[in-house]
């Protein structure tokens, strides 16, 4: 049993014009095997609380906490944080040029676990967590995220996360780009990592669609850097009918 | 000598070809009034059937092509011999052809090399350049009609050596020529990778991988000469640099003439600086004289490490040493594979990783 525990966070972004508050104190308590909706309207922040937690240098922590079961997650380097289990798939997942798809996963499995799998059983395992999310094999020898399409880009980002096996992921819109086909298997794969490790989620998006494929314990609206309103999986019904409009004040 | 100095200048570092290029380190190799020697400095073990290797009096091997390197122009000077490679016309040498310079010394020398690749033969020819040496080169390749010819050079040197060269190719109609140049050791190397074609239908593709740590100084001046049609050129050169006075110099310089009509060129370099204290020049060229063309472009980037390639593979829990070592690995394998020699590749990769392993934490 793990527990992601998100205490008044506060975050600012370095622009042009001077340090911008995006975060303005965030609570959010993920526990394993919880899944919990962050949905809100473009710019609200999102982005920024998924990438704040997994170390991008780009943000800027001014206040509050994160702590995965009483162990501080923003003292830690971004590998580190991934080693104590967490997990960001990201939105837009980074092409690197030259790096194989099949060394890049050995070399964060290795890295993850602590020591290089076995060659008996690592080439078993890449495979049958690949053929579960409907990938081809040749898939391994393309370069990391290399003129993948969106779907492809998406199922990577699952199956990195189906053998790194982390304690809390959190999914950064990862229904965005994908057809109806691609957005079944991959939450087909997010259900089925779920289940075998009792993973806790933090999904975000900002359209109700995922939510009938995975299925939300908890909803949270955000807006404005912080969370505004909480509820259960009928939140999201609401949302599915009102927009966010009430929860966007000037 | 005395046509050379009369005709010509020695280089005071004004001119354009030598403003980059520190002088005073060249030991005189670029001067017109020093005297250097003359040495057949290339050997090979063995060779394939349908190949040979001679040395040949300078006299009865006139050059095949003209330069204003002044370099180049001593080394032709000095050499009273010249190593000449012949691959024999329709021979196809499936292994490569090894030839080796080791451990030169501490004295000025000048190489004459001619490789002449036979109408419609296949070869890699592979020039390995290791140890210490203060040479300077100049090397024609001739591929006739139809000939396919894989030219690879590895500099290897010590850290003291000092190399200039000029490797030029006269590509024959329907010939296609390939060049890889991999430029690690040396205190100062400077090469010319040029091309010139003989017939429509030819093509050159030059490949190029630098790395440069402290005080070296690397320096690579391409130039295409798309002086008939129907003819493509790709080049392709990746440097990385690091440590305190790290250079690199890269020139490509695409001339279109206008007989040249449908050309396809493009040419691209990329540099990566590792550290402070280094500096990557990149000066592309792109002069055309007909609008009949396929097509005409060029790259030019230099910069840092890409943050959102390092964090992505950080999240995943490769420490940050790592990242970088696997984004620079990645960078260069675009070129190195094309080597395809495995035990070449792998030396080479070897050595990235060493000079790596000193400037990667930064």
């Amino acid at each position: 049993m793990s527990t992601l525990d998100i205490k008044n966070l506060q975050v600012a972004v370095e622009t042009e014009e001077g340090s911008k508050q995006i975060l303005r104190g965030v609570d959010l308590t993920i526990n394993s095997g919880e899944t919990h909706a962050i949905m809100g309207p473009n710019g609200s922040g999102k982005s920024t609380l998924a990438y704040s937690i997994a170390g991008h240098p780009k943000y800027t922590i001014t206040g509050g906490s994160v702590t995965l079961d009483g162990v501080d997650v923003l003292a830690m380097s971004v590998d580190e944080r991934a080693k104590a289990g967490l997990f960001l798939a990201m939105q837009y997942p980074v092409e690197v040029p030259g790096v194989s798809v099949s060394n890049f996963l050995r070399t964060s499995v290795t890295a993850i676990r602590g020591e290089a799998p076995k060659v008996r059983t690592w080439v078993g395992e890449v495979k049958e967590a690949m053929a579960a999310l409907s990938m081809d094999p040749a898939f391994a020898e393309r370069n990391v995220n290399e003129g993948f399409s969106g779907g492809e880009k998406k199922r990577h980002e699952i199956l990195q996360m189906e053998l790194l096996k982390p304690k809390i992921a959190i999914l950064d819109e990862t229904d965005s780009g994908l057809d109806v086909d691609a957005l079944r298997v991959v939450s087909e794969g997010v259900n089925r990592i779920k289940e075998s490790n009792d993973l806790g989620i933090m999904l975000i998006t900002h359209y109700t669609r995922i939510l009938r494929y995975i299925q939300p314990d908890f909803v949270h609206v955000f807006s404005a850097g912080r969370i505004v309103e909480a509820g259960g999986p009928e939140l999201a019904n609401k949302l599915e009918e009102n927009g966010y409009a009430e929860y966007v004040t000037a | 000598m005395s046509t050379l100095t009369t005709n010509y200048l020695t280089p005071t570092g004004r001119e354009e070809a030598w403003r980059f290029t520190p002088l005073n380190r060249l030991q005189g190799l670029h001067d017109l009034s020093i005297t250097i020697a003359d040495h057949p400095s290339l050997h090979c073990d063995e060779m394939p059937i349908g190949v040979t290797i001679s040395s040949q009096p300078s006299l009865e091997t006139p050059p095949s092509s003209s330069t204003d390197d002044v370099a180049a122009l001593k080394a032709r000077s000095a050499s009273s011999t010249v190593t000449v490679l012949a691959i024999a016309p329709d021979a196809v040498i499936n292994t490569p052809i090894f030839l080796k310079r080791e451990s030169l010394g501490q004295i000025s020398e000048a190489s004459r090399v001619v490789i002449r690749a036979g109408n419609h033969s296949k070869a890699t020819v592979v020039v390995e350049n290791a140890g210490s040496a203060i040479l300077s080169e100049d090397v024609e390749i001739i591929l006739e009609p139809g000939a396919s010819l894989t030219f690879i050079t590895l500099q290897e040197w010590e850290n003291d050596a000092i190399h200039l060269g000029r490797h030029h190719a006269i590509i024959g109609k329907d010939a296609t020529f390939t060049s890889i140049v991999v430029t690690i050791g040396g205190s100062l190397v400077r090469l010319l990778p040029t091309v010139e074609y003989a017939g429509p239908g030819s093509s050159a593709e030059m490949l190029g991988l630098y790395f440069a740590g402290a005080g070296q100084h690397l320096e690579h001046r391409i130039h295409v000469d798309h002086n008939v049609g129907h003819a493509k050129s790709r080049v392709n050169y990746k440097g990385a640099l690091s440590g305190e006075s790290a250079r690199t110099v890269w020139i490509g310089d695409v001339f279109i003439r206008a007989a040249a009509e449908a050309t396809d060129t493009y040419e691209l370099n990329r540099n990566l600086l590792l550290s402070d204290g280094a500096r990557a020049d990149s000066v592309p060229n792109l002069e055309i004289e007909t609008g009949d063309i396929v097509g005409a472009g060029h790259a030019s980037t230099t910069g840092r490490f890409d943050d959102e390639q390092l964090f992505y593979l950080q999240s995943r829990g490769i420490p940050e040493a790592e990242a970088k070592r696997l984004v620079i690995r990645g960078f260069f394998l675009e070129i190195l594979s094309k080597i395809g020699i495995e035990a070449i590749e792998e030396r080479i990769m070897g050595r990235i990783d060493n000079e790596l392993s000193s400037v990667v934490i930064g």
